[in-house]
């Protein structure tokens, strides 16, 4: 019980420093995702690479409470097709009380198997955080002198912190009130109680994609990212309806303000 | 002196006439919108309309947001998320009032230092003035209670810090921090509360919002040369003046079209910029955030509230003097609100017979300092609190009293200032030359 107090205390404390003090602390490398910038949309192969790590590695210890699972049909997400969607959520076990609570049904009063319609479980191994807005939670990118200028360039810098985090173990280990503490040189405070969770070639895709440790990290960080936000292709699109029709508005505006004025300022 | 003299609503046909002498609303509409307007103004003149646009926009996707939100400290978090994932158009309601508060202050600040540039808040404009101030203070709340509801971390330490302020004040502190939170802590008393009144809150500043406008259109509105619409007679008002329908309308309109250019780039494209990662995790009241930072556009408070510590020599003076009732902690909450309370006395600690900091000559510069301040304190509201930002917090705040309870003062007295123009006509004029000289009529307004 003492044990996993102290554990949790660790884990904790962790947790809460990551977001803002993360600033000269932890190293967060700038990695090129196909959602940056404005024109920038989700790979959906990269968030489906990225849907199979989180699968068979990161599930084990880490929720998605928030996304419904349906959304893995979606347009700008991973976009799998109804059928292979319908197939994940039945891979789910049924009778998996003690991970899985998601799978009781209150009303019910009966386990029953996961539907489309329900959450990704919320899995919360030994205090794990819930990834489904991780990516939105934790900012790579905070400088020059604590302005945050250089997220307009950068991004916030999210998912960069996550593919960072996975790839930035050194292998140092060390003990601290019982708990292991790995070294990590993209974690604020440099030792985080997470084990390497990705060595490279831990899953294989179908279509022989590399699946190095950066590019599982990065596929990863990818699909965490649709996860934290699902609506940004959307999203984006409207911003460019909106600009373009505002602007045309303003246009048309100013022309009318410059033809109403005229004679007040004598320009006719 | 009822307002500038123009011409008024007089009904024609029966059905207008049957109206009018039942319910004069046309009559009123019409003379709002045909106020007569100083032809001078410049593009700081178009915030107004920007915030009451804001305010509208708030209050819309606000209503819209209640309709799918769960105030309940085990559900709002969940509900919030439920709005951006589940809800037609649920993350650009959402996305469109999280900014909308942002463009709400960026668009308060810059109306608020138009005033105070340009002397609006001088006789015979104190109450609007004043009553501007209440609106700002009622935005604060409004944003800040607002804030709270999503129930993410810097909502739940925000409010406990916030709330805490309160906790400051000698005696009965203890008691209004409880009464507050409807607890001991930040809990679910406190986010039902909070989210009453944040959805109360709006009407109350629309409330104020009319009567603004109504105190302005008495006084009519100020302009950047600060000389005052000559009103002996209609046609020497129309000479200062232009109808505010449309000439203002349509020039404000343009200014609102270039902004909600900016506003909706942001919206789309980086809505998350202006916000707080860590309000993404859920509120915890058991792990305290490394740094507690609120919103932006409370940051150049903040640095104020947090400049006063032990180790100025001020707040131990007060400490003594007041047999240690006015803690260190009392100190920064007295400074905090003292920093509004001051902006609101400007109209009574400008000394200054000239209205406008356009013929200012010594004026001008301590203004620009101001600004800068500003800035500053902005900037280190969001750094931790350790030097040199403590240092540079205390100057910022020093400099901001010192601009309204020093210099404000003392200009009046020692600045010589520079000749403004006998009319507004006359300015306007020098801007847009007359064609023909010898037919000055030549530029009439057709209303």
């Amino acid at each position: 019980m003492l044990k996993k107090l102290s554990l949790a205390t660790v884990l904790v404390a962790g947790l809460a420093a990551p977001a803002f003090a993360a600033g000269g602390d932890g190293y967060t490398k700038d990695y090129a995702f196909s959602f940056e910038g404005v024109f920038g949309t989700y790979d959906q192969n990269q968030l489906q690479r990225g849907l199979k790590v989180y699968t068979e590695v990161c599930s084990g210890c880490h929720g998605l409470k928030f996304v419904p699972m349906r959304t893995l049909a979606d347009e700008g997400g991973p976009a799998l097709p109804e059928d292979q969607m319908k197939a994940y959520v039945a891979q789910f076990p049924i009778n998996d009380e003690g991970a899985n609570m998601h799978l009781y049904d209150a009303e019910l009063d009966e386990l029953r198997a996961l539907k489309p319609t329900d959450h990704f479980p919320a899995v919360n191994s030994l205090g794990a955080p819930d990834l489904s807005l991780m990516a939105k939670a934790r900012a790579g990118f905070h400088g020059p002198y604590g302005l945050g200028i250089n997220q307009l360039t950068k991004g916030i810098g999210g998912a960069e912190y996550v593919a960072s985090l996975l790839t930035g173990y050194t292998g140092e280990e060390k003990e601290e009130a019982g708990v292991t503490l790995y070294e990590n040189k993209a974690f604020p405070g440099g030792w985080i109680s997470m084990a390497p969770p990705l060595y490279g070639e831990d899953v294989e895709f179908d279509d022989g994609h590399s699946n190095s440790l950066e590019d599982e990290a990065k596929d990863l960080a990818a699909f965490l990212m649709w996860t934290a936000e699902p609506k940004m292709d959307a999203r984006k699109a409207t911003g460019f309806v909106a600009v373009f029709f505002l602007t045309v508005l303003s246009v048309l505006l100013y022309l009318t303000n410059k033809r109403i004025w005229a004679p007040i300022k004598r320009k006719v | 002196m009822a307002g500038i003299p123009h011409d008024h609503y007089e009904p024609s046909g029966k059905g207008e006439k049957w109206l009018h002498s039942r319910l004069p609303i046309v009559g009123l509409l019409y003379d709002t919108l045909m106020l007569p307007t100083p032809k001078n103004l410049n593009w700081m003149w178009i915030w107004g309309i920007v915030l009451t646009f804001t305010l509208v926009l708030q209050i819309v996707t606000g209503i819209a947001l209640v309709m799918h939100y769960t105030p309940d400290a085990d559900l709002a978090f969940a509900s919030v998320e439920h709005i951006m994932r589940n809800v037609n158009g649920g993350w650009a309601l959402r996305y469109v009032h999280m900014n909308g508060a942002s463009l709400f202050f960026i668009a308060v600040y810059a109306h608020i230092f138009r005033g105070l540039y340009y002397g609006s808040y001088k006789a015979p404009r104190e109450i609007t003035w004043i009553i501007g101030m209440l609106i700002y203070l009622l935005m604060m709340g409004t944003a800040f209670m607002g804030y709270v509801l999503p129930w993410g971390q810097m909502s739940f330490w925000g409010a406990t810090v916030i709330t805490g302020l309160f906790g400051a004040i000698p005696g009965i502190g203890e008691a209004i921090q409880t009464w507050l939170l409807g607890g001991p802590a930040v809990d679910n008393a406190t986010l039902t509360r909070f989210f009453s009144l944040h959805y109360l809150m709006p009407f109350l500043i629309l409330g104020l919002v009319i009567v603004h406008i109504w105190a302005f259109h008495t006084t009519g509105n100020n302009n950047p040369t600060g000389v005052e619409v000559r009103r002996a007679s209609k046609e020497e008002a129309e000479k200062d003046t232009v109808p505010f329908w449309p000439y203002f309308v349509i020039k404000d309109l343009v200014a609102l079209a270039i902004i909600m250019i900016g506003f909706f780039a942001i919206v789309g494209f980086m809505p998350n910029y202006l916000g707080h990662p860590d309000n993404y995790i859920e509120a915890n009241p058991l792990v305290t955030p490394a740094h507690i930072v609120p919103e932006w556009y409370f940051l150049p408070f903040y640095a104020i509230l947090r400049a006063f510590t032990d180790e100025v020599w001020i707040v131990q003076l007060a400490g003594f003097v007041t047999g240690g009732i006015i803690d260190a902690k009392f100190f920064g909450v007295l400074a905090m609100f003292g920093a509004i309370a001051v902006m609101a006395l400007a109209p009574w600690l400008d000394t200054s017979s000239v209205r406008s900091g356009r013929y200012r000559p010594m004026f001008k510069w301590w203004f620009a300092i101001l600004i800068v301040d500003f800035f500053v304190l902005m900037w280190v509201g969001a750094m931790p609190a350790e030097e040199p930002f403590n240092t540079i917090s205390l100057i910022a705040s020093a400099y901001w009293f010192a601009y309204f309870l020093v210099i404000l003062p003392l200009l009046g007295v020692i600045e010589k200032p520079l000749p403004q123009p006998a009319t507004i006509e006359e300015d306007f004029d020098a801007h847009y030359p007359v064609k023909e000289k010898a037919d000055g009529s030549a530029a009439a307004p057709a209303e």
